[in-house]
């Protein structure tokens, strides 16, 4: 390895390094803007100048790969005289309008100016003026100060895989744009806004609100998919303002999705429910926390006195903390009901499982594999950091696979694809099953399905991936006993997508039905007497939504712990629960990895953190152990010994299902019913930037390929009537031809589109 | 003994009252120099710091862009700012508050403006007979500087070549 002498320290690094990256490892500072660790370099700003001995002129030290005796002086007056001449060209064209900029406080040109400009400008000629772009809701432009580091530009290809800003022009014309005047779509548009080192791109929900200096960060998790990202929370008084990525390296590196860093618009929303409710006649009454507990109390001793403490049905968010789901299972399991669901999405329970689903590996390794089969996965929209570490590692020679229901464009190469109905899903997957088996395959095998077995059975490290449509599929089983069939042969990683903050968490804490007890769809379609429903909205999130729906209006009983007004229609009592960041807590996201986390802010209104009170619900029936006086003491109650205790309850494992080949109609159109990108929770859909981005309308509407639109003699953005069953809702139509023939997207967990219920099935279009 | 002798005689010869009077006498005779406020006013620099003011331009537009420098710099933390996205996309303040018995008037907020929208006039002399009645607002501030605008602007010409 090279021995090379920056500022008279001798280190030795890396064969193939930079001398910026042996700067970084000795812990000297060298000022640059265009240099960032994730990305490509560029060697654009020249604010890394440095001095080289030998050298005849100041050498860039990103793109200056270091030889060995290279002797680098990067703060000596040669190298600062350098690096001082670029910042007079940098500040040339960049306006003085640092107060009223977003970045100021936080801008990188702003502080090396500090070090390295001077103290007025010499350039007296009029300065450049670029016009503004738009790029949608969630990102600001002043492209006047932009810099052209290009870290926007390389973001786009490396990291979100689609170049949606370029910079056309030369010299002086060069501008960042997005292409054709279009806006930016990606999921991960936001991080443009972290990278941009001045104020060129901001947030545009942030837009003037606050100066970074007023603001303090706290430590945060998102409460979205399962990745469980890190977030920072910017918080002055009592009100989160921003969020912002917090590095982890094995969980969401430096990036966040927009959903994380977008969602806490929803905190303060005009629908959080700020008081205690009671329902009065027709009336919902405001009430003070003692009563409106007695009152659930009392009226819960009612149910479980004349019909027994198994006519009470439990439903949590999987997006409420550990600490949260443990106390709700530990009530539930105290008033003698074993009927305790997190899992509202799914539609199948058959087989038995011999733990908790979830990824079967770290995080950080997908990045590493080899061969990756994903099996009803919209992993861009599911899990927008997840399909950037797969498409690290495509980009790293990996094959991946598709078997989905939609032929979405993942934004990298795709080695095998199989795209069906959501009916042949299991039969696609027996396929791919036959042909990885030894000795002949039970079904007959298509070329692509041999393909896809040919790249498995080929490779080191594997991994065979069930997402949200394969977890939410009727026959969800089956098709996660086909997926064991295939890693055991292949000897592949068999994992889960996991779509909730802490799905593995509830798991964990046992917030999984008992002996005897319903499942979250059993609850539903044979209805219970009451329910306590804990953070969760089953009338949109339901596998059959209108069945959840019918089910809670019929209940005597429901008494609702929710942050927002979401169960004013069927709800008896509404506690207000504290929302994310206004509550201390714990998410085991999606490898198992505990992250616990303290209260960001103060909860809205009246609201308490809903561990709080849980435990006063506890008390009022004198249970014992409901006598805990901080999260932290639940969560110790809860998994003894932290992510051991979380580890041992691990397991993809599933036996008890055959596999039968479902009969389909061969005109059929059926419903791709999975929750779109920004309805995932009750946060994305309270978050009104997220809402008018592209994804959120789009998700807000049904999707089909130009094929079926003018088979049906339909037209594309104008509203259709879609039946199912016997009920029917209005959608505008998109054309989207990644979709096959036979399959429309209808969104689930859309309120528009929850009267329909069953987000797999057969369905009917009509023209309005 | 000498000091002894001299301090025998001064304790009945008054000596000292005698000095004393002298003193009142030469004074009874001096020019006075005792200003009789509120009658009389005292000369004023134009650097002279108090009660604070927002400024407007000649078109009538607030000067104020929300930068919230003089609220970062504000020792007493006197200044509370909230700003948003006005409809025609400028940043302005939806607050601008002053507690003025919070305020120690050292002039920071002048300094750090890079508008010259919050200024120090010359007014002292204001009074609250009620401690709220001292908690200025965007509404009284903008009020202040429309009201004095001539003078400040002069104030801020004289200043002008020392800044």
């Amino acid at each position: 390895m090279p021995v090379i002498t920056i500022d008279d320290k001798e280190i030795e690094v890396a064969a193939g390094s930079t001398v910026m990256d042996a700067a970084r490892e000795a812990g000297i500072y060298i000022p640059h803007f265009c240099y960032h660790k994730k990305l490509s370099i560029a060697a654009s700003c020249r604010m890394c100048l440095v001095e080289v001995a030998k050298a005849p002129k100041p050498l860039p030290a990103c793109a200056t790969p270091v030889a060995d005796g290279m002797v680098v002086r990067t703060h000596s007056d040669y190298a600062i005289a350098a690096q001082k001449g670029v910042m007079e060209f940098l500040l040339i064209n960049h306006p003085l309008d640092c107060p009223v900029c977003d970045q100021g406080g936080e801008c990188l040109l702003q502080d090396i100016a500090m070090g390295y400009g001077g103290v007025a400008s010499r350039y007296a000629e009029p300065k450049r003026v670029v016009q503004e772009k738009d790029l949608g809701p969630l990102i600001a432009t002043d492209m006047t100060r932009c810099i052209h580091c290009s870290r926007c530009v390389r973001f786009g290809q490396e990291i979100a895989g689609i170049m949606e800003l370029g910079m056309p022009g030369r010299g002086e014309h060069t501008e960042v744009m997005p292409f054709l005047e279009r806006q930016v779509a990606s999921e991960v548009s936001g991080n443009v806004i972290d990278l941009c080192p001045v104020g060129a791109l901001t947030s545009k929900p942030f837009r003037f609100s606050a100066r970074p200096w007023e603001l303090s960060r706290r430590r945060a998790v998102s409460p979205h998919d399962g990745l469980g990202a890190n977030l920072a929370v910017h918080v002055k008084g009592d009100r989160v303002y921003r969020a912002t990525p917090l590095d982890n390296e094995a969980v969401n590196e430096c990036w966040l999705a927009d959903r994380d860093r977008y969602s806490y618009q929803a905190i303060d929303s005009d629908d959080r429910l700020l008081a205690p409710m009671v329902r009065d006649g027709g009336q919902w009454l405001a009430v003070d926390w003692r009563q409106a507990l007695a009152q659930a109390a009392g009226a819960l001793k009612v149910i479980r006195d004349t019909h027994g403490g198994d006519a009470i049905g439990f439903v949590a968010s999987p997006r409420q903390t550990v600490e949260e789901l443990h106390l709700f299972q530990k009530l539930a399991r105290a008033l003698g009901s074993e009927s305790i669901d997190s899992r509202l999405e799914r539609a199948d329970f058959t087989g038995r499982r011999d733990g908790v689903e979830w990824l079967g590996m770290p995080v950080a390794d997908l990045g590493d594999l080899d061969r990756c089969l994903l099996i009803g996965s919209s992993v861009r929209k599911e899990q927008p950091l997840i399909a950037q570490r797969l498409r690290q590692a495509v980009k790293k020679g990996a094959q991946l696979s598709v078997l989905h229901c939609a032929d979405d464009d993942l934004l990298c190469k795709v080695a095998g694809k199989l795209i069906g109905r959501p009916s042949e899903l299991v039969g696609l997957l027996a396929q791919v099953a036959g042909a990885v088996a030894a000795g002949a395959p039970a079904v007959p095998v298509s070329a692509a399905a041999q393909a896809i077995a040919d790249s498995l059975k080929s490779g080191g490290r594997k991994a065979v991936l069930l997402g949200a449509v394969a977890q939410q599929h009727p026959a969800a089983s089956q098709l996660h006993a086909l997926a064991q069939g295939i890693a055991q042969a292949t000897g592949a990683t068999l994992g889960f997508l996991i779509d909730a903050a802490d799905q593995v968490g509830a798991g964990v804490v046992n917030c999984r039905p008992g002996q005897g007890g319903a499942n979250a769809a059993a609850m539903f379609s044979q209805p219970k007497k009451a329910y306590v429903i804990l953070g969760a909205e089953p009338e949109l999130e339901a596998a059959d939504s209108a069945q959840a729906r019918q089910a809670l209006d019929a209940a005597e009983l429901v008494i609702v712990l929710n942050p927002f007004r979401a169960a004013a229609d069927y709800a008896d009592v509404m506690l207000p629960i504290a929302a994310y960041a206004e509550s201390a807590g714990s998410f085991v996201n999606m490898e198992g990895r505990l992250q616990t986390f303290r209260a960001a802010v103060a909860p809205r209104g009246a609201a308490r953190p809903a561990w709080k009170v849980l435990r006063v619900l506890g008390n009022q029936f004198d249970l014992p152990g409901f006598d805990q006086d901080s999260a932290e003491q639940v969560l110790a109650e809860a998994l003894p010994e932290g992510e051991a205790t979380i580890r041992a309850r691990l397991g993809n494992g599933i036996d008890g299902v055959t596999v039968a080949l479902p009969a389909t109609a061969a005109n059929a159109i059926e419903r791709l019913g999975e929750t779109p990108i920004y309805q995932l929770d009750a946060y994305t859909r309270r978050a009104p930037a997220l809402q008018a981005s592209i994804d959120g309308q789009a998700g807000q509407c049904a999707a089909a390929s130009a094929a079926l639109i003018a088979r049906l003699g339909l037209a594309a953005g104008k509203p259709v009537k879609i039946r199912l069953g016997g009920a029917e809702t209005v959608l505008r139509l998109l054309r989207d031809d990644g979709l096959p023939d036979g399959v429309v997207r209808v969104p689930g967990s859309l309120a528009a589109a929850s009267r329909l219920g069953a987000r797999y099935a057969e369905i009917s279009l009509e023209k309005m | 003994m000498l000091n002894r002798i001299k301090y025998y005689f001064k304790t009945f010869l008054l000596i000292e009252l005698l000095q004393g009077l002298a003193v009142t006498w030469r004074h009874l005779w001096a020019p006075k120099i005792t200003v009789q406020y509120p009658d009389e006013k005292t000369p004023q620099s134009p650097r002279f710091r108090g009660l604070h003011a927002l400024r407007r331009y000649p078109s009538g537009e607030e000067r104020c862009i929300g930068c919230k420098l003089c609220e970062a710099v504000c020792p007493a933390m006197a200044i509370t700012i909230e700003t948003a996205q006005r409809a025609d996309g400028t940043r302005r303040t939806t607050r601008y508050d002053i507690d003025l018995t919070k305020c120690i008037f050292c002039g920071f907020c002048e300094e750090a403006c890079p508008v010259d929208a919050i200024v120090e006039t010359r007014i002292f002399e204001y009074h609250g007979e009620k401690r709220g009645d001292l908690y200025y607002t965007k509404d009284m501030l903008l009020a202040v500087g429309d009201k004095y605008e001539a003078q400040i602007a002069e104030d801020k010409a004289a200043d002008a070549k020392y800044r």
